[in-house]
């Protein structure tokens, strides 16, 4: 397993003149897990996009390392996956296209077929993989996405509210990805739910300062 | 700031006396009379108010810009404010040296609107900073009004050379100073001024940016105390 | 390498897409129809002359950029898939992807108001067709660069249909002035001579809105 790293250091996010957190510090160690818990609105998720690089922290600074070296922010997409009920996915594509086209972006690859297929029918959705995403339910939508944000094996996954949408199977799914993820890489986990926060080693409240 | 404030007043007022007062007289004598200019006579003393606008207004473009470039970098809320601050002040001058300008157009060219390209110009600085204020009234976040709003301000500075050098190349001008002008050409308004006229000129121009530099004064610390205190109200 | 078919990727993305939804072609085809039958009502049986055969051409085109350039971005912004791609791509690549999509886009458009020109005004002949091309080619790039920066810009506010050319106008205007002069002299066969300095501006324009977008979008996309 490569060496690797997660640092966040006083992060604070401020957002039309609210503080939605402040002085945040993290570091995890691959292979590691944290969970981020907190009330509604306390900025579980703001602090998930912060992480994944897509939000700008209002000051502090978080930092990827992977091999000893530095990930520059515009570098991260390539190393994490991400996976929320909120994250939205190409309606008029079918399930195998998102994967394929989203990867294709992301690496400058088109993964092979045969590829996008294992890992949509370990995801549950061999039957529906040249369907459209505008006709899935919540659920196999949510099971898409972990396709993608699994296709390309990243050092670093995040989840925001991991289950949700998910039926049992979904569930035991996820369990095992968890499992697999945090033995092998790093896995940050933004809930309220007791049970998905203890699947990680370790936990940061937000909302308690 | 006490002393700009009043050297403002001081220098606006002497400029409006002397501007509209000093007689033009066939062969002047002295600092206290001007020379009349064939074709412009008594509508040569525009000059004093209208250049000076013009001259602002471009100025506050400038460092409305150069704030918003400041917030890009340092993503604090001071330069944003700043940056609007000036952008108004500029908005501000820019239509009084469109309206002094057309005035002007209208006694010496017969019609207040003429194409010349840098009538032209200062209407397209009123376009920019009509757009300006129309993106930020769209956007309610204020991280992201600062970032766009200022992004906006550098686009449409890339695009001011092109108005300076391409312009008046493309269409001849009526302006003093424009290419078919035969008395001056170049980008600055450069006519037979006396150097009577000329010391009137730069005290009404000095006049002008301190009042500019006033207002500026006024706005930016208008602008971070109501921030300061939606924060603590908040 | 990796960074081009990365572009690439994106570009194929949008492709696939619009074969599936047509949204973009149809409208922008029928928008582009239907200025052009206005335009021609209003003149009826009238010959312009080559300057506003010029004006009108290009007018056209600003209003069809306006009318259909800014989904490269609002359309993601919409549909909430503007996270996906700030997951799945960097800023620099996603821009040069939607850049080459526009730039695509308004070639197709400014073809299709050439060819519905060409029939419906006896008088708009290509009398130089070495400088029509030359402005049809970089007035495209321009357009397509400076509206697609822009775009970005509006997809993040509120009221974008009225905002874009609102905003655009301003930054566009030394294009339409240059092009128009341009075409205007293509049109009266003029000699390929002196047209080279409206090309020159032309092809600074490009330059300066490439640059200048590229090095500006990652503040525009990145909260």
């Amino acid at each position: 397993m490569r060496p690797m790293k997660l640092t966040l250091t006083g992060v604070q996010k401020r957002f039309n003149r609210r503080t939605i957190f402040q002085k945040i510090e993290i570091e995890i160690r691959g292979p590691g897990s944290l969970a981020v818990v907190g009330r509604n609105g306390s900025g579980k998720s703001t602090l998930a996009k912060i992480v994944a690089g897509v939000l700008s922290p209002t000051s502090g600074s978080v930092q990827l390392e992977l091999d000893g070296a530095v990930i520059p922010r515009v570098e991260r997409y390539r190393h994490l996956g991400f996976v929320s009920s909120y994250l939205t996915l190409y309606d008029e594509f079918t399930a195998a296209e998102n994967v394929s086209l989203l990867e294709a972006m992301r690496s400058g690859i088109t993964p092979l077929p045969a590829a996008v297929d294992a890992l949509l029918a370990a995801m549950g959705l061999e039957a529906r993989r040249n369907d459209r995403v505008g006709t899935f339910s919540s659920g196999m939508k949510q099971r898409v996405k972990y396709a993608v944000a699994l296709v390309h094996r990243p050092p670093l996954l995040i989840l925001d509210e991991p289950t949700a949408n998910l039926d049992f199977d979904g569930i035991s799914l996820v369990k095992r990805v968890t499992a697999r993820q945090k033995s092998e890489g790093l896995l940050l986990v933004a809930t309220n739910d007791p049970q998905e926060a203890n699947w990680c080693d370790d936990r940061i409240e937000l909302g308690k300062e | 700031m006490k002393l700009i404030r009043v050297g403002s007043i001081v220098l606006i007022t002497y400029t409006l006396i002397a501007g509209i007062l000093t007689p033009m007289v066939p062969q002047p004598q002295g600092p206290f009379q001007f020379p009349i200019i064939p074709g412009l006579e008594e509508k040569a003393r525009n000059i004093f108010f209208h250049v000076p606008t013009a001259w602002t207004t471009v100025v506050a473009f400038l460092v409305s810009l150069w704030y918003g470039a400041r917030y890009l970098k340092t993503r604090n809320i001071n330069d944003d404010l700043a940056s609007e601050a000036s952008a108004g002040l500029g908005l501000l001058f820019c239509i009084l040296a469109t309206v002094t300008g057309a005035l002007w157009a209208k006694f010496n060219w017969g019609s207040y609107w003429n194409w010349d390209p840098r009538q032209t110009s200062i209407f397209i600085l009123l376009l920019i900073y009509g757009a300006y204020f129309a993106l930020r009234s769209a956007i309610e976040v204020e991280e992201t009004r600062a970032r766009l709003s200022a992004v906006y301000a550098i686009l449409a500075g890339l695009t001011v050379p092109f108005f300076i050098f391409v312009l008046p190349r493309l269409v001849g001008g009526l302006h003093p100073g424009a290419a078919d002008d035969p008395d001056g050409a170049g980008p600055v308004v450069q006519f037979k001024m006396s150097g009577a006229m000329f010391v009137v000129f730069f005290i009404g121009l000095a006049g002008f940016n301190l009042l500019y530099v006033w207002m500026m004064n006024i706005r930016v610390r208008a602008a971070r105390l109501a921030y300061r205190r939606s924060i603590q109200e908040g | 390498m990796n960074g081009a078919s990365q572009i690439a990727a994106v570009v194929r993305k949008d492709v696939h897409s619009e074969l599936r939804n047509r949204y973009a072609i149809n409208a922008l085809g029928m928008f582009v129809l239907t200025t052009v039958a206005t335009v021609l009502f209003a003149l009826r049986s009238e010959s312009p002359g080559p300057a506003p055969l010029a004006g009108m051409y290009w007018v056209v085109v600003f209003f069809s950029a306006m009318s259909g350039l800014a989904r490269v971005f609002v359309s993601e912004e919409e549909r909430g898939t503007s996270l996906t791609l700030q997951l799945t791509t960097s800023p620099g690549v996603l821009f040069a992807g939607k850049l080459l999509v526009n730039i695509a886009l308004t070639l197709l458009l400014t073809t299709a108001v050439t060819v519905l020109y060409v029939i419906a005004f006896p008088t708009f002949e290509l009398k130089t067709p070495e400088i029509f091309v030359l402005t049809v080619l970089l007035g495209s790039v321009g357009f397509a660069a400076s509206a697609t920066i822009l775009a970005a810009i509006i997809a993040k506010a509120n009221s974008r249909g009225t905002l874009y050319p609102v905003l655009a106008f301003p930054i566009m205007i030394p294009l339409l002035m240059t092009v128009m002069s341009a075409t205007e002299r293509a049109l009266s066969g003029a000699p390929f001579g002196e047209a080279i300095g409206d090309l020159q501006v032309l092809a600074g324009y490009c330059l300066i809105m490439i640059a200048g977008s590229f090095l500006l979008f990652d503040h525009v996309w990145t909260e």
